[in-house]
C-alpha cells in the first residue's frame, strides 16, 4: 500500500477503519458538529426525525456570531430559539452573542484537536486545518442528520499539495499567499480536494497567520485544508484546554485524546499520492487584492493603488486576530481615517478584543476615528453592521467579494491584508502600507 | 427520472450569494418567499418566470460559496428539475441532491445547451439531450440516487431510522 495522505488517515480514523482509498464514501462521525444562528432552522429540520434527544449533545457545538446582536426582531427571534434548544438538549458548547466567530472561539477553548473531524454548516469550517484537523463545510440537512445519528457520508478527496518556501518579505501576509494561490489557480482550483499545505515558509508562520490559510481555501473549492500541528500548535491548545478544566468542561479520560497523543500518527506519510503539486517561493510574492466580483480576480496592490474607498472593513474569520489588529495599529497610529471614508475594526472574537484593550490598539483605532464592532462576522454577509450603499466600493480583510455579498448588489468589494485596509482607510483609496507610513 | 423543461443558462463560478442572498438567510423563512428570492441578484427574471422542471444550466463551480442550504431549497421551491453544470462545488452539490435536486455534471451539456432552449434529463439512461446533440454523464451511485428518489436527505434518513 502506498503512503496516505492527511485525508485518507483522517477519515479512516473518523469513519473506524484501518486505511480508506482516494473516492471511498464512508461513513463518518464527526467530534465535532458546528451550527451557528442557523441552528433555529436546523432544528426545525431535526424535529422532523420526531427524536426528543439528540444523540451526542457534547459533540454539538454552537455559537451565535453571525448577526449579533440581533439586529432586528425576527433576528432576536432566531436567537431565542436557538437559547431554548441549547437549554432544552443540555448543550453545553454554546457561545453567547459577543463571545466571537465560530471559527475563532472553538480554537480558543480548543474544541477541535489534530487530527479530528469536524463537520460544520459554515463554509469555512475549512479553517480547523490549522491545528492540524479535518474540518469541512455541509448543508443544515446534514447537520440535523448528524444531530440524529451521529453519522454522515464522505467521499475521501484526492489531495494537493501546496509548498511554500523560506520567510515571506516584510509587509507580505498569509492573505496574500492565499490570494496568489486561489488567482493562479482559480476558484474551483482546487475543487473537491484536501489541500495540504508543506514547507519552511508555513512552519515559518505564527499560528495566526496559518490560520488563514485552510480558512481561505473554501474560496478555492476545497473540501478541506490542512497545516501540520507543532509544538506551538500544541502549546495553544493546551491552553485553552486548560482553561476548560478549570471550568470543569474537560479531562483526560476515556474518549478525551489528548492533542499531543493524536498529533504524530496522522501527518501525510512522505510517499502520499497527490494530484497536483504546486511550488512557492515566498520572496517571490507581494501583496495581493481580489477585485468585484470574484476571489480568484487577483491583481498585485500596485495594480488597484488609488482605487477610491468609501469604506474599509478589518475583521472576520480570516482577519480579526491579535496580529491583523496589530498591523492596522501599525500603520494607523497618530492618523486619521480619511474624510468619507468609514473604518470598521470588528475583532474575531472577545479574546481578541480584550488583548487589543491590553495592548492599546483600540484606543489607537478610536483615537483614528475608527468604528469598533462586537465580535462575529460583523458586515461580512450583508447582515447588518456596515452595509454598503449603492454605488460604494469598500476594502476588506474578509475572505469573500461577491456581488452582493455584504448586502447590496451594486456595490464593491475588494480584498485585502489588513495593513492594506488600514492603509486604504487612512488614504481613502486602495493603498500600500508603505507609502501611508512613509 | 425524465424531465423536459426549458433551459435557464449561466457562466461560471455561480455563487451562493447571487443564487440566495445572504441578507435572508436567518429571517426569510417561508417556502413562497424563499422562493421568490431566487437568483435575484443574477437574473431577476428568474423567480417571476420558472416553471416547474425547468433546467438550470451552469458553467465551471456553480453553487460556490456559502453553505447555505436555501441556495438549493429557493430552486426546489421554484420547481427546478435539474441543475446541469460543467462542476459543481462540493457544499451546493450536497445541498442539492440532499433536497431531492438532481445536480448533473457534464461539461459537453453546459457546453452545448442553448439559452431558452428545451432540454431533455433522462437519469434512467445517462443522458441530456439538446438541440446540439445527446450527452452522456456518468451515473450517481446507487446509494445517492437513493436520496434523491427519497424526496431528499431527511426523508431517507427517517426512513432509515423508522427500520432501525
Amino acid at each position: 500500500m502506498s503512503g496516505q495522505t492527511f485525508a485518507q488517515k483522517a477519515l479512516a480514523r473518523a469513519a473506524g477503519l484501518d486505511a480508506v482509498e482516494v473516492g471511498q464514501v464512508v461513513d463518518a462521525r464527526p467530534d465535532i458538529v458546528l451550527s451557528h444562528d442557523n441552528t433555529a432552522a436546523i432544528r426545525r429540520i431535526w424535529q422532523e426525525f420526531g427524536q426528543e434527544r439528540v444523540l451526542i449533545p457534547e459533540r454539538i457545538a454552537i455559537t451565535l456570531d453571525h448577526a449579533v446582536p440581533a439586529p432586528t426582531t425576527k433576528h432576536a427571534q432566531n436567537h431565542a430559539e436557538i437559547r431554548r434548544f441549547v437549554q432544552e438538549q443540555g448543550i453545553r458548547h454554546f457561545f453567547e452573542v459577543g463571545r466571537g466567530i465560530c471559527h475563532q472561539v472553538l480554537s480558543e477553548e480548543a474544541l477541535v484537536l489534530p487530527g479530528q473531524l469536524i463537520l460544520g454548516a459554515d463554509s469555512h469550517t475549512t479553517h480547523y486545518g490549522w491545528l492540524g484537523a479535518f474540518g469541512a463545510g455541509i448543508g443544515r440537512s446534514e447537520v440535523a442528520t448528524l444531530w440524529a445519528t451521529g453519522e454522515l457520508w464522505l467521499r475521501v478527496p484526492e489531495s494537493m499539495k501546496i509548498v511554500l518556501e523560506g520567510d515571506l518579505p516584510p509587509g507580505v501576509t498569509a492573505k496574500d499567499f492565499a490570494l496568489r494561490v486561489i488567482g493562479d489557480l482559480g476558484a474551483d482550483g482546487g475543487l473537491y480536494m484536501s489541500v495540504e499545505f508543506h514547507g519552511s515558509g508555513i512552519e515559518a508562520m505564527s499560528l495566526e497567520s496559518r490560520m488563514v490559510l485552510p480558512n481561505m481555501m473554501a474560496e478555492f473549492g476545497a473540501k478541506n485544508a490542512w497545516v501540520a500541528p507543532d509544538e506551538r500548535t500544541v502549546a495553544y491548545l493546551e491552553r485553552g484546554l486548560r482553561q476548560r478544566m478549570e471550568i470543569g468542561d474537560w479531562r483526560l479520560g476515556e474518549g478525551t485524546q489528548s492533542p499531543i497523543s493524536n498529533l504524530h500518527s496522522l501527518l501525510p506519510d512522505p510517499d502520499a499520492q497527490y494530484a497536483a503539486v504546486h511550488h512557492y517561493r515566498a520572496a517571490d510574492l507581494e501583496p495581493y487584492v481580489a477585485c468585484p466580483h470574484s476571489v480568484d480576480n487577483v491583481v498585485p496592490l500596485s495594480a488597484v493603488a488609488g482605487t477610491r474607498v468609501q469604506q474599509a472593513f478589518l475583521g472576520t474569520c480570516t482577519n480579526g486576530r491579535l496580529e491583523d489588529l496589530a498591523a492596522a495599529a501599525a500603520i494607523i497610529r497618530g492618523k486619521q481615517v480619511a474624510p468619507g471614508v468609514r473604518f470598521l475594526v470588528i475583532p474575531a472574537s472577545s479574546e481578541v478584543l480584550k488583548a487589543a484593550l491590553e495592548r492599546g490598539y483600540i484606543q489607537e483605532f478610536v483615537e483614528a476615528g475608527a468604528v469598533i464592532g462586537v465580535p462575529g462576522c460583523g458586515p461580512c454577509m450583508g447582515n447588518h453592521m456596515g452595509i454598503p450603499a449603492p454605488g460604494e466600493v469598500t476594502i476588506s480583510s474578509a475572505n469573500r467579494n461577491f456581488r452582493g455579498r455584504m448586502g447590496t448588489a451594486d456595490s464593491e468589494i475588494y480584498l485585502a491584508n489588513p495593513a492594506v485596509v488600514a492603509a486604504s482607510a487612512v488614504a481613502g483609496s486602495i493603498a500600500d502600507p508603505q507609502d501611508v507610513i512613509a | 427520472m425524465h424531465i423536459t423543461s426549458r433551459a435557464w443558462k449561466y457562466g461560471d463560478n455561480i455563487n451562493t450569494d447571487v443564487i440566495f442572498p445572504g441578507k435572508y438567510t436567518y429571517t426569510v423563512t417561508e417556502r413562497a418567499e424563499i422562493a421568490r428570492h431566487a437568483l435575484e441578484d443574477l437574473d431577476p427574471t428568474f423567480a417571476a418566470n420558472a416553471q416547474p422542471g425547468d433546467v438550470i444550466v451552469g458553467g465551471r463551480n456553480f453553487g460556490c460559496g456559502s453553505s447555505r442550504e436555501q441556495a438549493a431549497t429557493c430552486l426546489v421551491y421554484n420547481g427546478v428539475g435539474a441543475v446541469v453544470a460543467a462542476s459543481f462545488s462540493r457544499i451546493f452539490y450536497r445541498n442539492a441532491l440532499n433536497n431531492g435536486l438532481l445536480a448533473i455534471a457534464c461539461p459537453a451539456a453546459a457546453e452545448a445547451i442553448q439559452p431558452g432552449e428545451m432540454v431533455t434529463v433522462d437519469t434512467e439512461r445517462h443522458v441530456i439531450r439538446c438541440a446540439g446533440g445527446e450527452f452522456v454523464f456518468p451515473p450517481l451511485s446507487a446509494s445517492v440516487m437513493g436520496i434523491v428518489q427519497a424526496g431528499g436527505l431527511v426523508a431517507y434518513v427517517k426512513r432509515k431510522l423508522a427500520a432501525a
